[in-house]
């Protein structure tokens, strides 16, 4: 078990690269009738090519790009407003708690049938749907960090003269990222979910809809391009987010 | 610097606690632990709210902030900012101040070199050993050059080597600084080694408050006694250079050898755990060494008190339970006493003048 002591990250592609593999062999065995309900993973890239060349892929995806950056950005920022608030002023936390505890637990699909009536069918739908997807758990994560700063580091800086802003801003802040960071994190992978549940459901565009039209076409290839898509976007924004973090808190964790 | 004078303090166990602390007087606050100690510090601080008055030079300070108090604080816990590196830790009250750029790293730099933490400007705290520590928090709460310097246990998480170093350096320094500093310690030693004046606090009232010599050899009463070990204290009537660094005094009839420094003993004490006991005349000179009578003998579930009635006086002895059921002792029964030389505490003082407040 040598192999796994040394086990570095950049090997992670080992198994991937493996997986690919033994996806090509097995579809390539036909075992299943046809390439129509697994198709190999080389079909897959030619379909993806395709899609990518005919700008298919690219119109959908900036669709759903936007979708997610506008609800996530907006969500995050309310979230973090609200959480900060809540963590720092006691009235406020007494007067949301009851409510974001109670609204928090509900599926951020869920949301979906009254907004379809609320807003229609259109553009702000998926937005609306990943701000709350966004909003609630940021928020809660804020509150919880901002809370679980040692009350001592606020009196010291009291007595080193910091207004009530200043000892928010410097040292409650910095030291309640980690906690938010890990709010955002979770949910800008959350984020991609939802968009692509709401596309599947209710709105004629993005990566998800592609998917809609695909299973009506029996076209796996496409679907399983489309997860493809789905999954490195969730990881992409996943990861920046971590790194993000490990930027900003690792110096001093 | 100022004074600062507390009046009629009422604070959690603090009930009507009145101090006056002179300008530049190192003044220690000792109690056991819940005693009040830190929320006498908290209330000169401002940092909770309170029944009664401060007064900083005559001047309340009562409607003031923390920030506004000049006040230097070091917490028992230190609370160094995890996330600022030692210079940005410094800097901090004087980046609140927002002073120049260049003042303030120049004050940070004098504030590093005095506290001798010049090479770990650049790390953060959770890089740093307990003396270190300590050391960034002192220098933190020493930035804005503060009239009033407030030390919360500060020494109480280090080993008892550097604790020894950094209770001389701190005393320096604040002779050096010449700023008023209250001290809170539950350790007698500690107190005894670094105070101007000790104020002995138990549950919330002030017991006595005098020189470090005046509280361990004249005890306002058995609350303060207890506190610092119930010593036996035994006055000097007589005193006379033996050469080579010794003096034989007598105290109640006993010839003792004490340290001499030229100067006169007046009391000594003894604490009852510091006098050993045995059954058969010990080996050795017979230097402060004494045949007693045990004339009470007290078992506590902590250790074994006895009563040894010595030349005329009348001396508490302690020793632990494994010790007392070796030995075969009963109430009148002839047992042999030895002080140890360096456990004899002197008063040299004047006479001592109880101070109540």
């Amino acid at each position: 078990m040598i192999w796994f002591k040394n086990f570095k990250p950049g090997w992670g592609i080992v198994p991937v690269v493996i997986f690919l593999g033994v996806w090509e062999f097995i579809a390539r065995l036909n075992l299943i009738p046809g390439e129509i309900f697994f198709p190999p993973f080389s079909e897959v890239m030619r379909e993806f090519y395709y899609l990518l060349a005919s700008g298919v892929l690219g119109h959908n995806f900036l669709s759903s790009l936007v979708r997610v950056l506008i609800g996530f950005v907006a969500g995050s920022f309310a979230g973090l407003l609200v959480g900060t608030a809540m963590g720092w002023k006691d009235i406020v936390n007494k007067s949301l708690s009851p409510l974001v505890s109670l609204i928090y637990p509900i599926p951020a699909l869920g949301w979906l049938p009254l907004l379809m009536l609320w807003l229609g069918i259109g553009e702000a739908l998926p937005i609306a749907i990943i701000f709350i997807c966004a909003f609630f758990p940021i928020a809660y994560n804020t509150a919880t960090g901002i809370r679980a700063v040692d009350k001592n580091y606020i009196q010291v800086a009291k007595t080193l003269g910091a207004s009530d802003v200043k000892i928010l801003t410097s040292i409650i802040m910095p030291l309640a990222l980690p906690n938010i960071f890990t709010g955002l994190r979770l949910e800008s992978g959350m984020a991609w979910r939802v968009v692509i549940a709401a596309e599947m459901v209710a709105i004629p565009s993005g990566i998800g809809a592609l998917m809609m039209k695909a299973e009506s076409l029996m076209r796996m290839d496409i679907i399983v391009v489309c997860l493809i898509v789905l999954a490195v976007m969730c990881f992409i924004f996943e990861k920046f987010f971590a790194s993000l973090e490990k930027k900003l808190t690792s110096h001093w964790r | 610097m100022p004074s600062v004078e507390l009046r009629n303090i009422c604070k959690h166990i603090c009930r009507d606690v009145c101090l006056d602390i002179f300008d530049k007087e190192f003044l220690v606050l000792l109690g056991p632990n819940g005693a009040g100690k830190s929320t006498l510090l908290n209330v000169i601080a401002g940092l909770v709210d309170y029944e009664g008055s401060v007064f900083f030079d005559g001047e309340p300070v009562d409607s003031l902030p923390p920030s506004k108090r000049e006040i230097g604080y070091l917490f028992q816990d230190l609370n160094l900012f995890p996330h600022l590196n030692v210079a940005s830790n410094v800097a901090y009250s004087l980046r609140i101040q927002k002073w120049p750029w260049d003042a303030m790293e120049a004050r940070v730099e004098e504030l590093l070199h005095i506290m001798k933490i010049k090479h770990l400007s650049s790390r953060y705290p959770g890089h740093l050993s307990g003396g270190e520590k300590q050391r960034v928090a002192l220098a933190r709460a020493l930035a804005l050059a503060p009239q009033v310097l407030l030390l919360d246990e500060p020494l109480s998480s280090l080993d008892m080597q550097s604790a020894k170093y950094m209770r001389m350096e701190l005393k320096q320094l604040q002779r050096q600084l010449g700023m008023t500093t209250v001290y809170v310690t539950h350790d007698m030693k500690e107190a005894r080694e670094m105070a101007d004046r000790i104020a002995v606090i138990e549950s919330g009232r002030l017991e006595q408050v005098a020189t470090p010599g005046e509280v361990f050899f004249s005890p306002m009463n058995k609350k303060v006694s207890d506190f610092i070990g119930a010593p036996n204290i035994l006055d000097c009537t007589c005193c006379h250079s033996a050469g080579r660094g010794i003096a034989e005094v007598e105290c109640g009839g006993l010839p003792i050898i004490v340290p001499d420094d030229g100067s006169k003993v007046r009391k000594i004490a003894l604490l009852p755990r510091d006098i050993y006991i045995s059954e058969s005349k010990p080996p050795g000179p017979d230097v402060n060494r004494f045949k007693g009578i045990v004339s009470g003998i007290e078992v506590a579930p902590d250790m074994v008190r006895l009563e040894v009635e010595v030349g005329g006086n009348c001396l508490s002895v302690e020793m632990p339970h494994y010790i007392y059921q070796d030995m075969h002792l009963a109430v009148g029964k002839e047992v042999f006493l030895i002080f140890k030389l360096r456990n004899i505490k002197i008063y040299r003082g004047e006479e001592s003048k109880k101070k109540n407040v």
